[in-house]
């Protein structure tokens, strides 16, 4: 009932028949297939599905890092495909976060200047980037790691400084493509927290991709995905 | 935004010293080689100059031959010791002409013997060159005209025969006849790597029968007399010795009579065809050392294609990527600019004493070989920045 009234006004995010083709002629690979979504603002959405089913590309068109082959998508009732690429670029400087799937930390590169990149293209002096970068890894649970290296962290403090990268500049959406993949149940747990707390308390929308149902669980709504279109759209039952 | 991308070029270039350097070494040598060849040609330059400014303004040379420089005097014919005559006598100028024939011999004393160079000219010459005698005396008029037997002779050649005898009265050889050393002259030292005291001093008319067989006179050396105009008297003795030469009026002139700035001009010709040369070669080393910044951007770009795609999908455009990777070459390449000036600056320092030339430091030329090495930097930085700047984030994130 709710959903009904808010289909009416401007969505934070709203796809509409979005299809994706990789390739040309013979070699053509449809990844998606026709997409109609609609996420508003504080919502936490989980995609799941099976392997190949199109979820990263769809959460790369969600991130404005991919466009789409036809279809609209709108941000914040912003037509992203009539966007330059650099306005494409802002968008996700001031808008969106990324947690990817394989964290993509800058090698040899410490903890809190890996958390701190986002800041530096916003243009943050240099003190405060510091000061909001250590206060970021204290948040999610890695005060005292500031000047430890990629290479010198296990995997699930690693997807800890991904995530304090993703949440550094306050954006509107956080963009997660199996934050859990490589961690153990323990881990997992650990960051699944972290993500619902990043929801409720910052009200950060998050809209997060997985392959496991006991992490969707921790979702508001959860959007299942087979061969490039959307198999079915709940709201999870479970309240946190 | 610029003085972190800065910082952060410097942290890249840190990660990886060793290779840093090598990528930078063309452009070290080419920087180095140019500061050294300007910085040492300026030093010879100006050791020349301050040497003919302290003969005195006021000196003219006369040489035959059209072209400038020495060894190009072409099939002009020689002067002889009447023009130098000519000269003293009705230019109203000139104080002092000295004609000056010089050739090798070598020199003998009891059992030492040493090779030198004799100078046959007249009493004139010492004081013309700004030289003194140590002990002893200069040729008398008589001596001169009768081309008598006598010498003086330099230092070196005294040491040399002589040991820590006094020289005065001794007799050596000089080719087929015996000469009485009447004069010792005093210390002149070194001079871009010659030694000014190693010489032999005879009456030119002595030179010309015993040594060089021959009447030719090569080189007159005049002076001016003191606020007489020396314009003036250049172009007196030019017209002096057009007609002695017999050159009919449409004729070039087959000599030149030079003052000092022409003289130093003469003598640092030499040593700037010399730099510009050298300077060619360093230009061909700077775009040796600019392709290898490139090839090391690229693989660099190549390298940290995942990097790329983080911060384009963070929200870094184009340009700051380009700017990125460009303030990495050309910190890179301006690193090894400033290593390259040091480097050079070491160099002419340690050769100054080889070479005898005094250490001359040109900020300018250190100035423009830095901004160039920079320049380089931003040619061949660019095309591998552009590279980067380009990538399509997604690609970027899943490149292995
Ligand atoms: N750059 C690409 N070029 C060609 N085909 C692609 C490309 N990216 C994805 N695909 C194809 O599109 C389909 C959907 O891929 P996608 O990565 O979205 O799947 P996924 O649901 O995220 O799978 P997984 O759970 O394994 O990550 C796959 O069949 C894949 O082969
Ligand atoms: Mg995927």
């Amino acid at each position: 009932m709710v959903a009904s009234t808010q289909t009416n006004g401007t969505a934070l995010i709203e796809l509409q028949g979005v299809t994706k083709v990789y390739g040309e002629g013979h070699a053509a690979m449809r990844a998606l297939a026709g997409i109609d979504l609609r996420i508003e603002q504080g919502d936490f959405v989980a995609i799941m599905g099976h392997s190949g089913s199109g979820k990263s590309t769809c959460l790369n068109i969600l991130g404005c890092l991919d466009s789409p082959t036809s279809g609209s998508y709108r941000f914040q009732g912003v037509e992203v495909s009539q966007l330059t690429r650099d306005q494409r670029a802002r968008l996700r400087r001031y808008y969106l976060g990324f947690v990817f799937q394989g964290y993509n930390l800058l090698k040899r590169t410490t903890a809190i200047e890996n958390v701190e990149l986002p800041l530096i293209y916003r243009g943050v002096p240099a003190r405060e980037r510091h000061q909001i970068a250590r206060r970021t890894l204290a948040a999610v649970g890695l005060e005292g790691w500031e000047s430890h290296s990629p290479s010198e962290l296990s995997g699930g403090q690693q997807q800890r400084v991904a995530i304090a990268r993703a949440i550094i500049a306050d954006p509107s959406v956080l963009m997660a493509d199996e934050p859990t993949g490589n961690l153990d149940t323990a881990r997992s747990e650990e960051i699944m927290d972290l993500l619902c707390r990043l929801n409720r308390e910052a009200g950060i929308t998050i809209v997060m991709v997985t392959h496991e149902a006991d992490m969707a669980e921790y979702a508001k709504r959860i959007v299942h995905f087979k061969d490039g279109r959307i198999e079915s759209d709940q709201q999870n039952g479970r309240t946190n | 935004m610029l003085w972190n991308t800065l910082l952060l070029a410097l942290r890249e270039i840190r990660r990886n010293v060793m290779r840093s350097f090598l990528t930078v070494l063309g452009i070290v040598i080419g920087v180095a080689s140019v500061i050294t060849m300007v910085t040492l040609g300026n030093g010879a330059t100006q050791h020349v100059t301050a040497q003919i400014a302290s003969m005195g303004s006021n000196l003219l040379m006369v040489t035959p031959g059209r072209r400038m420089g020495p060894g190009q005097q072409g099939m002009a014919p020689a002067f002889k010791g009447e023009d130098a005559q000519a000269i003293a006598r009705e230019i109203g100028s000139v104080s002092a002409v000295a004609p000056v024939s010089t050739g090798a011999a070598t020199a003998i004393f009891g059992n030492e013997n040493w090779s030198t160079s004799v100078t046959g000219t007249t009493s004139e010459f010492i004081a013309l060159r700004n030289m003194a005698l140590h002990s002893g005396r200069n040729f008398t008029t008589s001596e001169a005209h009768a081309g008598a037997a006598v010498c003086i002779v330099g230092q070196t050649v005294r040491e040399k025969l002589f040991g820590s005898q006094d020289p005065i009265g001794q007799r050596i050889r000089l080719g087929s006849l015996s000469f009485q050393v009447i004069g010792l002259l005093e210390a002149k030292g070194q001079s871009m790597g010659q030694d000014q005291d190693d010489l032999v001093i005879v009456p030119l008319r002595t030179f010309q029968r015993r040594i060089s067989g021959n009447q030719d006179v090569r080189l007159i050396q005049v002076s001016i007399r003191d606020g007489a105009s020396t314009e003036k008297a250049q172009q007196d003795i030019r017209l002096l010795l057009r007609d002695r030469r017999r050159l009919a009026a449409g004729e070039e002139d087959n000599f030149q009579v030079m003052d000092t700035k022409e003289i130093s001009t003469m003598l640092t010709g030499a040593t700037q065809v010399l730099t510009g040369l050298l300077g060619a070669v360093a230009a061909v080393s700077l775009v040796v050392g600019g392709i290898g910044i490139m090839n090391i951007m690229l693989v660099s770009v190549t390298e940290r294609t995942r990097e790329v795609g983080t911060r384009l999908a963070i929200g870094a455009l184009e340009r700051e990527v380009l700017l990125q990777f460009l303030v990495e070459a050309v910190a890179l390449s301006s690193l090894g600019g400033l290593f390259g000036i040091l480097l050079g600056l070491g160099a002419s320092f340690g050769l100054k004493s080889v070479l005898q030339v005094p250490f001359v430091f040109d900020p300018g030329i250190a100035i423009i070989a830095f901004l160039f090495s920079a320049a380089v930097g931003v040619i061949f930085g660019y095309f591998p920045a552009l590279k980067a700047a380009r990538l399509d984030p997604i690609e970027a994130l899943r490149h292995e």
